[in-house]
């Protein structure tokens, strides 16, 4: 495996399931979270609509892709930066998000919350610091 | 430092290259493509809204994508510099990263 770790942040701005790209973007992210690198997720404009509590696809016949991103922690993906901007102009606050959380093992396991909530200008200087960015 | 952000949407059609202006770091280049370059008009309604939030930012148009739409250079908004593909490659390979808004 390459001994250079870099940073790879995914840019999520869509809605959960009008597209694909959602949950192809997961995809990705599981898979490329064995390849070691420091990676981060962003959710803006409608991509925080990704986060919401509560969905039930069991009408549509769509899969409910929301659970998965419970388990990125187990997967060492454990930084999810959300726009307080774009939870704003949607009616959203934190308390509309699923609760994802990550064990921390250099803190005794101690569970801790993976989502981070970063005004627009905070979440630009995030994308400023990557060294790959991959939208979806 | 900088990152060269693409953007390939109309900004009639979606908020995408808002989005991008107002994340985009001072010093940053924003390349407009594709159905992107009718965000490079002058005289609509989208305009001013660009060229105040491009205002700290480069703003590139792809040539061939306007030409392709019938732009002529002529309606291309002050503040926006025509690249070709060359010109393209060669932003992308001195910037640190390329973001593509999509």
């Amino acid at each position: 495996m390459s001994e250079v770790i870099k940073k790879f942040l995914y840019v999520n701005r869509k809605a959960p399931y009008g597209t694909i790209y959602a949950q192809e973007a997961l995809e990705v992210v599981l898979i490329g979270a064995a390849f070691d690198q420091d990676v981060s997720l962003a959710f803006l404009d409608d991509g925080v609509f990704q986060l919401t509590k509560g969905q039930d696809t069991k009408e549509t016949g769509l899969k409910n892709f929301s659970p998965t991103f419970r388990a990125l922690g187990d997967y060492e993906v454990t930084k999810l930066y959300v726009e307080q901007e774009s939870l704003d102009e949607r009616g959203l606050t934190l308390d509309d998000l699923q609760d994802i959380q990550y064990e921390d093992e250099d803190d005794d396991y101690a569970e801790k919350p993976s989502i981070i909530v970063v005004s627009r200008a905070r979440m630009g200087e995030v994308m400023a610091d990557q060294d790959v960015i991959l939208s979806f | 430092m900088a990152t060269l952000h693409t953007v390939n949407k109309s900004p009639f059609q979606n908020q995408t290259l808002i989005s991008c202006l107002g994340h985009a770091k001072a010093g940053d280049s924003v390349l407009l493509i594709e159905d992107g370059v009718y965000g490079a008009m002058s005289g609509n309604a989208m305009s001013e809204v660009v060229a105040g939030m491009g205002a700290n930012v480069k703003l590139f148009v792809l040539g061939a994508d306007m030409k392709a739409r019938g732009i002529d250079a002529a309606r291309m908004a002050g503040g926006f510099t025509s690249v070709d593909y060359e010109g393209f490659v060669d932003m992308a390979a001195s910037c640190d990263r390329v973001q593509n808004w999509l």
